[in-house]
């Protein structure tokens, strides 16, 4: 396997999860497309370690990881949130920054 | 420092601090009687320290004391500060003197004001006692010029100090607008004064003119820029015609300002800078004919005026107009002499006529006549101020006005020298046409009656006003025979025949008054009518009012309208669109923020694509 193959890989993840978070009405499907990307840049990193060989770049792994996890729990808690404020998670109505 | 600048220092603040507690505490200002005494006290006190401020003074311009106050990069552009030297203090003294009688004075004259009036009316006198004694005790043009505009202001504030009267508010206007054009021409002079010396200071400026300075030479333009605000201040031709006017404010006013002190700032401060135009001699002789022709054709005019204010008026253009040419002449120290003389008997005289306006209640001397038998003390105190301003032996005003005649005589001036003498006549002649018609003679056959003072009550005025009057006739008397005495050298030799002909012509002028206006030997009427085309034109004052009035209404309103309508259209006009515009753009730029957060992510990918194929595209 060469690097090429991991990295168009990783793009085409990062592509389908921008495509999610552009496209889905749905505030969950967004967080789950933001996930996607993340770890399409996951995947850049480890490969990037690999064919490198250096070990920093798996290590920097691990906190990304970590931090999505994070993200993950803070953004389902603010939907939940959200859902028992306004009755909907329809991104499409979740408009109060309209000028 | 100078134990003389110290006092000079004090003399200077007791009236600021007047002005601001008057103007601060608002209870005090409309109790007017508590305001004007303590007006009058600090005033009183200001005079002391003149006095003080004179007694401890060196004629040496080193002394001074000096505050940094226009910090620059490399050092001080200007400073704030007094400089106390024998002339100042003098000059200091004539300032606090006057302006403290006249505020005593006032108190008598007016003592039928409102009291909210007349705590505004000591406001403005202690304003005008600070910004005078600052530019009697500048060290520099900068505070010069402030101290300037400063009194200035004053003058317009108290001309217009019954500014319900249209005829008071127009003069006050008018005063201030024609200063004006002479102080813009003084500010400019400053600032090409200072682009070529690098100072606003009188004392490095002299060093200049004493060690022969390169950036002195050439000075022509600078100084004449300078002059036109002396000329405009101290009324000369043709800047003249806002004086007479300005007798519209109170009489006591007139006396301060308009005769003794303001009027004089524009001769004093060629005094002051004296050794700066001896390096523009031709500024210097276009002074002394200026000043030369003012003091003829002032008097003329004075010949023929009714209001007795308007005539002491012109009195003063004409005698400004001496000092002017003495100055002119190259001797400065006459004209300054000449200044503090006639500040004090003019100042004597205003306030004698104001004595007799608030007796009669009526300006026009016609409607007076007999006033010497009604009112002795006043007659004779009036008489004390005309015979020094005629120039009659052993009164104020004799030496000075020799001193001046032989001044432009040594300095070569000898047609102005001539105007002069001419002017000599006229004065004693007008002067004295004043004292015949009214006071001496018959009264008026129609008394006019004005607010239930009518003229068979006039009499003296009460104390508090006749104090000052006799002070200061005391002091014109004893200023002539002190320098009778004396003699103040003059730095040149009068011909012998000078004193003869002074003398001579002013007792000329005054038999003439006698013939005409005394024993009607000759027929006043006639005189004018023979002189018709000449008096004809001095009724309307040659017509420089009008021509005034004319370049006021035709030019100046007219580049007015012409600047309106620029301002209106194409300066507003661009602003309007301009503001139009970004409210529009606003307005729409608004709809884009849908509020949708994903449409803010197609924003962001769509830019981070268009970033990618900028920075990747083959160039």
């Amino acid at each position: 396997m060469t690097l090429q193959a991991y990295l168009t890989l990783a793009a085409m993840l990062f592509c389908i999860g921008l495509f999610g978070v552009l496209t889905r009405r749905n505030t969950i499907g967004i967080l789950l497309g933001i996930e996607l990307m993340l770890n399409a840049v996951n995947i850049n990193l480890v490969a990037f370690a690999r064919f490198l060989g250096d070990v920093s770049g798996m290590i920097f792994t691990v906190f990304t990881i970590c931090i999505t996890v994070a993200e993950v729990a803070l953004g389902l808690a603010l939907v939940i949130l959200i859902y028992r404020i306004r009755r909907t998670a329809v991104a499409d109505h979740l408009d109060l920054l309209r000028g | 420092m100078a134990a003389s600048g110290n006092f000079a220092l004090w003399a200077w603040l007791a009236p600021a601090l007047s002005f601001v507690l008057l103007s601060l505490i608002v209870p005090l200002r409309r109790s007017g009687k508590a305001a004007a005494w303590l007006s009058i006290v600090l005033s009183a006190g200001a005079l002391v320290a003149a006095v003080s401020a004179w007694r401890a003074s060196v004629p040496d311009m080193a002394r001074r004391m000096l505050w940094e106050w226009i910090p620059v990069e490399d050092g001080v552009l200007t400073s704030v500060g007094v400089l106390a030297d024998a002339d100042s203090t003098l000059m200091l003294i004539l300032v606090a003197l006057v302006s403290f009688l006249v505020q005593v004075y006032s108190l008598g004259y007016l003592a039928d004001e409102p009291p909210a009036s007349l705590g505004r009316y000591y406001t403005y006198q202690s304003l005008f006692a600070f910004s005078m004694m600052g530019l009697v005790l500048a060290p520099n043009f900068v505070q010069l010029f402030i101290c300037w505009e400063l009194v200035g202001l004053c003058s317009y504030l108290l001309i217009g100090y019954w500014y319900a009267r249209p005829e008071a508010a127009r003069a006050a206007v008018k005063a201030f607008w024609v200063t004006k054009a002479g102080d813009v021409g003084f500010l400019i002079g400053i600032v090409m004064l200072w682009s070529r010396t690098g100072t606003f200071d009188f004392s490095e400026l002299f060093e200049m003119a004493q060690g022969g300075s390169d950036a002195l030479t050439g000075l022509g333009l600078v100084m004449f820029c300078i002059y036109l605000g002396a000329a405009g201040k101290s009324a000369q031709f043709p800047f003249h015609v806002w004086l007479p006017d300005a007798m519209e404010g109170p009489t006591p006013v007139s006396a301060l300002i308009h005769a003794a002190t303001m009027v004089t700032a524009g001769v004093y401060l060629l005094f002051r800078t004296a050794f700066l135009f001896e390096q523009a001699p031709e500024v210097l002789a276009a002074v002394g004919w200026i000043g030369a022709f003012t003091a003829l054709f002032a008097a003329t005019l004075a010949c023929v005026q009714r209001d007795i204010k308007r005539v002491l008026a012109y009195s003063t253009v004409s005698q400004l107009g001496y000092m002017m040419a003495a100055i002119g002449a190259g001797f400065a120290s006459a004209g300054f002499l000449h200044l503090l003389t006639h500040g004090v008997f003019k100042a004597l005289l205003f306030l004698a006529a104001g004595a007799v306006i608030h007796a009669v209640g009526t300006n026009d001397i016609f409607g007076m006549g007999g006033l010497a038998r009604r009112m002795p003390q006043t007659f004779v105190i009036f008489l004390v101020g005309t015979l020094s301003l005629a120039g009659i032996p052993f009164f104020g005003g004799f030496f000075s006005k020799e001193e001046i005649l032989g001044a432009t005589w040594a300095g070569g001036l000898t047609v102005p020298f001539a105007m002069l003498v001419a002017a000599a006549f006229l004065t004693a002649f007008y002067m004295f046409r004043v004292i015949f018609i009214a006071f001496l003679g018959g009264p008026a056959p129609a008394p006019a009656r004005h607010d239930g003072h009518g003229e068979a009550h006039a009499h003296d005025a009460p104390a508090i006003m006749a104090l000052p009057l006799w002070i200061l006739a005391a002091l014109a008397m004893g200023l002539g025979i002190w320098f009778s005495i004396s003699h103040p050298e003059g730095g040149f030799a009068p011909p012998g025949w000078l004193t003869p002909l002074a003398i001579g012509v002013a007792v000329a002028g005054i038999a003439f008054a006698w013939l005409v206006y005394g024993l009607r030997a000759i027929s006043g009427d006639r005189i004018f009518e023979r002189l018709s085309w000449i008096g004809e034109a001095a009724v309307e004052r040659f017509w420089l009012d009008d021509l005034f009035a004319l370049v006021y209404r035709r030019i100046i309103l007219g580049v007015s309208r012409i600047v309106g309508w620029v301002d209106r259209y194409i300066v507003d006009g661009i602003l309007n669109v301009l503001s139009a515009g970004t409210l529009t753009a606003g307005d729409r730029l608004r709809r884009i923020q849908t509020g949708q957060a994903q449409d803010y992510v197609y924003g962001i990918a769509l830019g981070v694509l268009l970033l990618m194929v900028w920075m990747r595209w083959p160039r």
